[in-house]
């Protein structure tokens, strides 16, 4: 499934996505008339950057918890009831004396407050809560399957990363045929259902071919078709969004200067143009690792890998809402410590958002 | 224009005609080029002969940009191309180092660099050649040096090309490169990326990183163009300086006195044509060609003042001074009688915003000034001023920290916003940037109309027949706006889109003159526009005022342009005004050393000026 | 520059006509840009093939009968996954149903998914952003962070935790993935009234002492809106996607309904014996959504192309 729908369109009309993390800073060109100053800026104001970051981060990830708490404790029906009949099997009405020592075990019965503040504090502790289903620690039923599921993410990330630098220096701006053939295949490809794909590379290469394995197991070999899976609509979008960026640099004056001075077209696009259109890839990048954690989910569907996304359907067919809101919990500390760890990288790139921030 | 078909005049014969006196000879700093001497044996560095540039739109549409041009550059001379936007200068220039864009088209009877085709060099040639032989330089180094990276990387990488390989000793010669351009502090200042240094430091910059390898030829491409006039000249003053020292220059720009400062032969283009060619002394100071003529007529200045700009301005003043007798010259050169009466009074202005370190700035501190009715008030500046805060705050969109605006003695400044709007009709305000103003939507029709309907208009439960009637009129008097600022009809058709740059200023006069207010405040008004076309958009404001008696505050970076238009002058600088009075007192007697000093580094057309 | 057409041979040289270029002085790079955006530019083949697409979408919504060449529901017992062929255009299911009329009869159920899905998350975007934009510093800084945190939340993992809490249904489905959408185009449509908002002509109409009343009807609301056509389009597309890939997880609309995903999910267990039960749903979904792309990019580049 295409990424593209939460950042709508590289379009012109709209703004470049910078991810809100770094919404706040000012746009460079804010910068223009500022009187020259030094190279570095105070240690308190990057103290106090820092500061303003951690924060964002910490209400981000208390935002989450906050709503996830609000979905569990608002659930339509009684908790308890559903619990049992979910352990049963069944649907029925229970009495009192059978919702009792549920109730007493998870702190139903509570005041909200009370079950918010306990939930708050069990966070702070590293405690999800209990599986409904599974009576196991949320936290132990999510850590025994993430390594693949991170492995995954990261693998396809660094694939969607390779496959659009690479074809944007390639292609981009070169005889108008090519330019246009790639930028339709990036539409396309960033428009790709990922369980399509999937299931195109699973009959091609497993089935058809026999190149990989049909069930992928957690070998490497078993990697390459999900990653694939994963990695190609990504680096589709990712390739349009730094495209656009990659193209208008291109024009810009500064890369008429640079070959002016001698710089030959492979030098202008790779030691100039590439470090300006690195920009909107990393913004989206810092939104995609989440969405990808979860579209992982379909990949690892499609070729029976094991990982957090056969936790996560059977706990959504199953209602098991502690393990749902547990790894959207863990969805949302990725989000946040992906876009730190952006944020860093949009100032080694780009230099002038040190001050500005 | 039909002079032009009259374009075989003795200095229109091929450049070479003309011979340049100046030019130590031969470059001292580096050997000529390794590809010797050309074929010719006259050793120009460059040549071109009969070059034709088309460009093909996204439409497969080709124009014609260049028509039959020739030019030669011989060692340490400055060759100037001048000429308006899309005169074909650029193109030139760019043919000439082989970066035209991969949508033209080039054709030429010969054209070398330093002996070399460059309509056969391939890419790999030109890597040997740019930038060691020929250094470019673009304007505005803000954008023209990568943002990115600092100074120093990007003169070191015109270093690194053309083969210094040490990284210590690349960052010595850049340092060097920098003293050498009259950067303070180079190994500060190659540390920090262009937005971090000053408008002037930048641009040196990027001078430095073109002439790294000391080329023989620079390739300047309006270098001086959007610097303040302090900065122009010191800018200018490094480019003479490396002219003096052997290299050769072929200048491009737009303006007059940057070419009289620097060139020793002029080319004059005209819509991709050579119109006029010759000394620089001999142009400037006696053009022969009715364009060249024409555009040093249109730059405004001291001397122009009280006359019209444009043949079509003076013609029309003759046509009123025949009906109406007695008023034959502009308003604002009469000697007023009795001083009229102030409409925009401001007193002690002072505006401060925070800066991003979090401490305060005063922008604009104790600023005061009367806008006297039928007169023009011209506030200078360059920028960072504090000009266009005070232009805000006469407007009521900024509210002053201390002191007060009065409109015809009324509050004006202290006014709620609710309070201001019904007054607001009374100050209105024409932009540099005309397009952005107008609702992308709207037709100049619609602008005007909904500049004339200040709301008087037919409720919904008044009839078809009255809003009908509501409408006519107000169509009405669109028409009648847009004629008095010369549009015609068809012109309100369409969307402001489609209009020229000067028509699309004249609809914005028109919108702001439409709900006939006391004051109109001009920011920055002309600045964007070609000389010619601010020549007719000036001789139109100073039209206006002699028949309507309109009130402006004009405010410019131009000093030429001030001068020209105003009365009365207010010269900002750093938020202070720094000398106030008569246009023709500030100007001709400053007082204050920042006056002073502005005026120097404006060079004068005083040789065009004697020759009128 | 190796794309640079240079001609060495200067015996060709083009003679030029004598005369003036252009017949009045001065009018620079705005006239050009003038002429050049009055002509349009050609309407590019993508975009053709795309409208002819979405034509017969909407006769497969509407008439799905004129398209269909079988009953969607005829069980044909001595077919039962058949390979595409001349019989079965697009082969049969495992009770030998002719996946091509199952598809054309589901198109209208999907396109109805996808745009009620869109119109949750714009709708809730224009609210949202405009709010964010005119309602001043607070509700910017309350809607802007609200904004924030549901970037956290991945569409897919939205509409997951919606279904795990009220059950797999149609409204489930409609209500996540336009939440889901909701928080990219409620920040797109922020900027944009933001940026109307600072422009030059909403400053002239304010420096004309136009009521605030006025100048948002006149002249923000529809300059900040009108982008939104090329958005719908794009969001109508991408929510088929999502809702069919959310039904690919078993969580879609209940199988007898021929919704794409819904055939996406049936098809699930036939993997390995009969791809096409997967692919070719898969393609229509994937057609929808690159017309939808196509059509949306147009929409977007011709309103452009009217302001710049």
């Amino acid at each position: 499934m295409s990424l593209s729908t939460r950042h709508p369109g590289p379009s012109p009309s709209t703004p470049p996505p910078v991810h809100p993390a770094s919404a706040s800073v000012s746009h460079p060109a804010a910068a223009r008339d500022r009187p020259p100053r030094g190279n570095r800026p105070s240690p308190a104001a990057v103290a106090l950057v820092v500061g303003h970051k951690a924060l964002g981060a910490v209400f981000v990830v208390w935002a989450a918890a906050t709503l996830t708490f609000l979905i569990q404790a608002l659930l339509p029906g009684d908790r308890a009831t559903l619990l049992l009949n979910q352990q049963t099997g069944q649907v029925q009405e229970r009495t009192p004396e059978e919702l009792a020592p549920v109730n007493e075990a998870f702190g139903f019965d509570e005041p909200l407050i009370v079950q918010y503040l306990d939930f708050l504090g069990g966070l702070l502790r590293g405690d999800l809560g209990i599986s409904y289903t599974l009576y196991q620690p949320v936290t132990t039923v999510i850590g025994d399957q993430i390594a693949p599921t991170v492995v995954l993410t990261f693998t396809a990330l660094a694939i969607a990363w390779a496959l659009a630098v690479v074809l944007l220096v390639l292609t981009a701006r070169r005889t108008p045929w090519v330019s246009r053939i790639f930028s339709g295949l990036e539409s396309a490809a960033a428009a790709l259902p990922q369980y399509w794909l999937g299931i195109i590379l699973l009959v091609v290469f497993a089935l058809w071919l026999g190149i990989f394995p049909v069930v992928s197991g957690s070998g490497a070999a078993g990697l390459v078709l999900p990653a694939l899976t994963l990695g190609i609509p990504l680096a589709g979008f990712l390739a349009q969004v730094m495209r656009t960026e990659f193209e208008r640099t291109l024009d810009a004056p500064f890369v008429l200067t640079a070959r002016a001075r001698g710089m030959s077209d492979g030098g202008v696009r790779l030691r100039h143009v590439l470090r300006h259109s690195l920009l909107p890839g990393l913004s989206l990048t810092g939104w995609a690792v989440g969405a990808q954690f979860s579209a992982a989910v379909i990949a690892e569907n499609v070729f029976a890998r094991p990982g957090l996304g056969r936790v996560l359907v059977t706990a959504v067919n199953g209602r098991d809402l502690p393990v749902v809101c547990g790894v959207v919990m863990l969805v949302a500390v990725i989000y946040v410590i992906t876009n730190l760890v952006v944020d860093t990288a949009y100032i080694l790139v780009d230099p002038r958002l040190k001050e500005a921030a | 224009m039909n002079a032009l078909i009259d374009t075989v005049i003795p200095a229109l014969a091929p450049a070479g005609s003309v011979r340049s006196t100046t030019g130590p000879g031969a470059p001292a700093t580096s050997g000529p080029p390794t590809a010797g001497g050309t074929p010719d044996g006259t050793g120009a560095l460059a040549v071109l002969e009969d070059l034709n540039v088309w460009f093909t739109d996204a439409l497969g549409r080709r124009r014609h940009v260049v028509h039959d041009l020739s030019v030669d550059i011989r060692p340490g001379e400055c060759v100037a191309v001048i000429g308006e936007s899309g005169s074909g200068k650029s193109v030139t220039a760019r043919t000439l180092i082989g970066l035209t864009g991969p949508n033209a088209h080039v054709e030429a009877a010969t054209a070398t660099l330093f002996g070399r085709d460059v309509l056969t060099l391939r890419d790999g040639d030109w890597k040997s050649i740019r930038g060691r032989d020929v250094g470019f330089i673009l304007q505005d180094a803000l954008v023209s040096l990568d943002p990115l990276r600092t100074v120093g990387a990007e003169i070191g990488e015109s270093l690194r090309l053309h083969g210094v390989r040490g990284r210590a000793e690349r960052a010595t010669r850049v340092e060097r490169l920098l003293a050498e351009v009259g950067v303070p502090e180079p190994r500060l200042r190659a540390g920090q990326r262009p937005d971090q240094l000053s408008g002037g430091l930048r641009q040196r910059a990027l001078i430095a990183s073109a002439i790294a390898n000391h080329p023989a030829l620079v390739v300047a491409d309006e270098p001086t163009t959007a610097l303040d006039v302090t900065v122009q000249a010191q800018v200018l003053d490094v480019l003479a300086q490396r002219k003096d020292q052997g290299t050769a220059i072929l200048l491009i720009s737009h303006d007059f006195s940057v070419v009289g400062r620097l060139a020793d032969r002029v080319l004059v283009m005209q819509g991709g044509r050579i119109v006029e060619s010759g000394t620089a002394a001999e142009v400037l100071a006696d053009p022969q060609h009715p364009y060249t003529r024409q555009l040093l007529d249109a730059v405004p200045s001291g001397h122009t003042k009280g006359e019209y700009l444009t043949e079509a301005g003076r013609a029309r003043a003759a046509d009123r001074a025949r009906e109406r007798p007695g008023r034959t010259v502009p308003a604002r050169t009469r000697q007023a009688e009795a001083e009229p009466p102030a409409v925009l009074t401001a007193r002690g202005l002072t505006k401060s915003y925070r800066g991003p370190d979090g401490r305060d700035r005063a922008v604009v501190r104790d600023v005061s000034f009367d806008v006297r009715a039928g007169q023009t008030l011209g506030i200078v500046g360059e920028s960072g001023s504090g000009k266009s805060t005070t232009a805000s705050m006469a407007l009521g969109f900024v509210t002053p920290d201390a002191g007060t605006v009065l409109l015809e003695g009324a509050p004006w400044s202290e006014l709620s916003v609710a309070g201001r709007r019904p007054r607001r009709r009374e100050v209105t305000v024409v932009y540099q940037d005309p397009l952005s103003s107008f609702d992308p939507r709207w037709t100049g029709r619609r602008i005007l109309t909904d500049a004339l309907d200040a709301g008087s208009a037919p409720g919904p439960f008044a009839s078809g027949r009255a809003r009908r009637a509501h409408r006519a009129e107000l169509a009405e008097r669109a028409d009648h706006w847009a004629r008095l600022v010369g549009l015609a009809p068809e012109h309100l058709a369409k969307h402001p889109l489609r209009l020229s740059g000067g028509q699309r200023q004249r609809l914005a006069i028109a919108r702001a003159l439409a709900p006939e207010p006391r004051v109109v405040v001009l920011d920055e008004a002309v600045s964007a526009l070609d000389v010619s076309v601010q020549a007719q958009v000036l001789d139109l404001l100073t039209e206006l005022q002699e028949s309507l008696g309109t009130t402006y505050l004009f405010i410019s970076h131009d000093l030429g342009v001030i001068h020209h238009m105003s009365d009365e002058i207010l010269v900002m600088k750093d938020g202070e005004a720094v000398e106030h009075g008569p246009a023709d007192e500030v100007f001709g007697a400053p007082r204050h050393p920042y006056t002073r000093e502005l005026l120097e580094s404006l060079e004068q057309l005083s040789t065009h000026a004697a020759s009128r | 520059m190796s794309t640079t057409p240079l001609t060495p041979a200067p015996a060709g040289r083009v003679s030029v006509p004598a005369g003036p270029a252009s017949p009045t002085p001065g009018h620079g790079t705005a006239d050009r840009t003038a002429r050049t955006s009055v002509s349009r530019r050609p309407v590019p083949v993508t975009v053709w093939v795309a409208g002819a697409f979405a034509v017969l979408l909407v006769i497969a919504s509407f008439a799905p009968g004129l398209l269909a060449t079988a009953d969607p529901r005829a069980i044909d017992l001595d077919a039962p996954l058949a390979p595409p062929g001349v019989d079965h255009w697009f082969g049969t299911d495992q009770s030998g149903r002719d996946l091509y009329s199952r598809i054309v009869h589901g198109t209208g159920s999907s396109l109805l998914i996808g745009l009620g899905a869109t119109g949750v998350g714009v709708g809730l975007a224009v609210v949202l952003g405009s709010w964010a934009a005119l309602g001043g510093r607070w509700a910017d800084a309350i809607i802007g962070r609200g904004i924030e945190v549901l970037f956290a939340f991945p569409i897919l993992l939205l509409a997951m935790v919606f279904i795990a809490v009220y059950g797999p249904s149609v409204q489930t489905l409609i209500l996540a993935v336009g939440l889901g959408i909701a928080p990219g185009y409620a920040r797109m449509v922020r900027a944009q009234v933001m940026s109307v908002r600072r422009s030059g002509y909403v400053q002239a109409a304010r420096a004309l002492g136009h009521h605030p009343a006025r100048i948002l009807t006149r002249h923000v609301l529809p300059n900040a809106l009108r982008p939104l056509l090329a958005v719908l389009t794009l969001g109508i597309g991408q929510s088929i996607v999502w809702a069919s890939g959310l039904a690919f997880l078993g969580f879609g609309v209940a199988p007898p309904s021929p919704e794409w995903g819904a055939l996406l999910e049936a098809g699930r267990p036939y993997i390995t014996a009969a791809w096409w039960l997967e692919i070719i749903p898969g393609l229509a979904v994937l057609a929808t959504a690159l017309t939808a792309t196509v059509l949306g990019r147009h929409v977007e580049s011709t309103l452009e192309g009217d302001r710049s």
